[in-house]
């Protein structure tokens, strides 16, 4: 039933999903990261462009930021991010695009973890002489992270999905291989439909539950 | 405000006080919380506020390390004036030990972690002199079996005990407590007080918000009773007790002693 599939690279597709997903997750937690410590930084500048910019991008459709990396940076300011052909260079934008995205929720979610966190935590090692970043680093973030596992887990979700975005520059994820075989294989669409289905839900289901518990076990006990 | 005797304590001329407040004010919105306020702390003297809730004895403890910035006047600490946030700040800070009513340990770190984080990250003591030295003041506080566990895993004593420890760690020039045993069960407070009293007889500069009056009368050079954001009297712990001056002193008094 399945025999059309061996005409084609699924697990490839899916590779490069993966792979998408990868960077674009440890860029978008580094970045929202930052974010967040401007959003709640004494500095008003860097309170200022952290809130602007979260309330910019996060508003802007995805779909719009990943042609405009491809439009905008590529095409007009010839961006290429180091890339020797044009398929490294779309998959380099994508994940630019992604990470600029992502990191606006990375950024919301981390800073309602931060306000979790006691205000004695901070005034205490305050009193022991940390500067802000010190405080924000060792104490803070730390505490933060553990309480904001499970929204990191369902924004981690939702960028796995939103790699699928990725297929308008012609990025050769899971998604574009699927449009390809709907056109080829109409024959059998609802099948195609499953597969790709199938391999996300493989993809998601078992960080989800990891995750899941390690927010258990990280838990902060107060 | 009035000031009775100045208390007890070896001020000398040479050296600066230790913590010198002058015409410091403070307000929460419309609130005066701190009325004017001068104070001098030799070194090496036991301070004990004492004053109704509201009074602003808090708000004077934490504006010492300047956890709360004051609107006008100047507070000293070892002759330095507080300088505004930042490098400076943090490193006056370091100088300046301060326990909690609520504790405020570390709750991702271990016990020894809490008490090692300032040499370390701070002072740039190496990590195993700073957990030489955290073992020692775990151990003279009374907790060093505990000090691989959490602090959601210790009594509120012991927990109270190892912030002791954490702000002893950084060899403070003084000691700030604001209100250390109010958020104690009553059979755990006088571990916390045994632990001040001998810190107290060390000789170590410390300025304590308590209600505990067990404490004043017999660890105290000095009491500072507070009003309405105010220093109402300023006297020596048994002048204090046996012969307030002021009707406010004899009405908090006469509240509390009664019970």
């Amino acid at each position: 039933m399945f025999d059309f599939l061996t005409e084609y690279d699924v697990l490839g597709a899916f590779w490069v999903t993966v792979q998408l997903t990868v960077y674009s997750a440890i860029g978008s937690l580094i970045w929202g990261t930052i974010l967040a410590g401007m959003r709640v930084s004494p500095v008003p500048v860097m309170r200022a462009f952290g809130t602007a910019y979260v309330n910019t991008v996060r508003n802007i459709p995805l779909t719009l930021i990943i042609i405009a990396m491809s439009l905008g940076l590529y095409q007009t300011l010839n961006v290429a991010l180091a890339g020797d052909t044009i398929t490294t260079t779309n998959f380099r934008l994508a994940i630019l695009g992604f990470v600029l995205y992502t990191s606006t929720f990375v950024c919301e979610s981390l800073r309602s973890g931060i306000n979790t966190v006691p205000v004695g935590q901070a005034e205490a090692a305050r009193a022991l002489g940390l500067g802000f970043g010190q405080v924000l680093r060792m104490i803070v973030l730390p505490q933060a992270f553990r309480s904001v596992i499970g929204p990191l887990t369902s924004v981690l979700i939702a960028l796995t999905k939103n790699t699928t975005v990725a297929s308008t520059i012609g990025v050769a994820e899971a998604s574009l291989l699927m449009s390809e075989m709907i056109e080829n294989e109409s024959d059998v669409i609802g099948l195609v439909f499953m597969t790709f289905a199938m391999g996300f839900v493989i993809l998601t289901l078992p960080v989800g539950l990891l995750l899941g518990r390690v927010a258990k076990k990280a838990a902060v006990k107060r | 405000m009035s000031t009775e005797a100045s208390g007890s304590g070896g001020a000398s001329t040479a050296t600066p006080p230790m913590i010198k407040a002058a015409s410091v004010d403070k307000y929460f919105g419309d609130l005066h919380v701190l009325k004017n306020i001068d104070i001098e702390v030799p070194r090496g003297q036991v301070v004990v506020v004492l004053g109704p809730s509201g009074s602003g004895k808090s708000t004077l403890c934490r504006a010492i390390n300047r956890l709360e910035p004051v609107d006008s006047g100047t507070i000293e600490v070892d002759g330095e004036p507080l300088p505004a946030e930042g490098k400076a700040l943090a490193a006056l800070r370091a100088d300046v030990g301060m326990v909690f009513q609520q504790f405020n340990l570390f709750a991702h770190k271990s016990i020894v972690e809490n008490v090692t984080l300032g040499p370390v990250k701070v002072r740039k003591v190496s990590q195993s002199e700073a957990r030489t030295t955290a073992m020692e003041l775990l151990e003279r506080v009374g907790i060093a079996d505990q000090a691989d566990k959490y602090p959601a895993q210790l009594s509120g004593g012991q927990q109270q005990r190892a912030a002791i420890a954490r702000a002893l760690a950084m060899k403070p020039k003084v000691m700030l407590f604001d209100e250390p045993t109010s958020a104690l069960d009553p059979e755990m407070v006088q571990e916390v007080l045994d632990t001040m009293t001998s810190l107290a007889d060390e000789g170590m500069t410390m300025v304590v918000v308590t209600h505990e009056m067990g404490f004043a009368r017999r660890a105290a050079h000095r009491v500072l009773f507070m009003a309405d954001g105010e220093v109402v009297e300023d006297s020596t712990p048994g002048d204090f007790f046996s012969d307030p001056k002021t009707d406010r002193a004899k009405d908090f008094l006469g509240k509390i002693l009664t019970h």
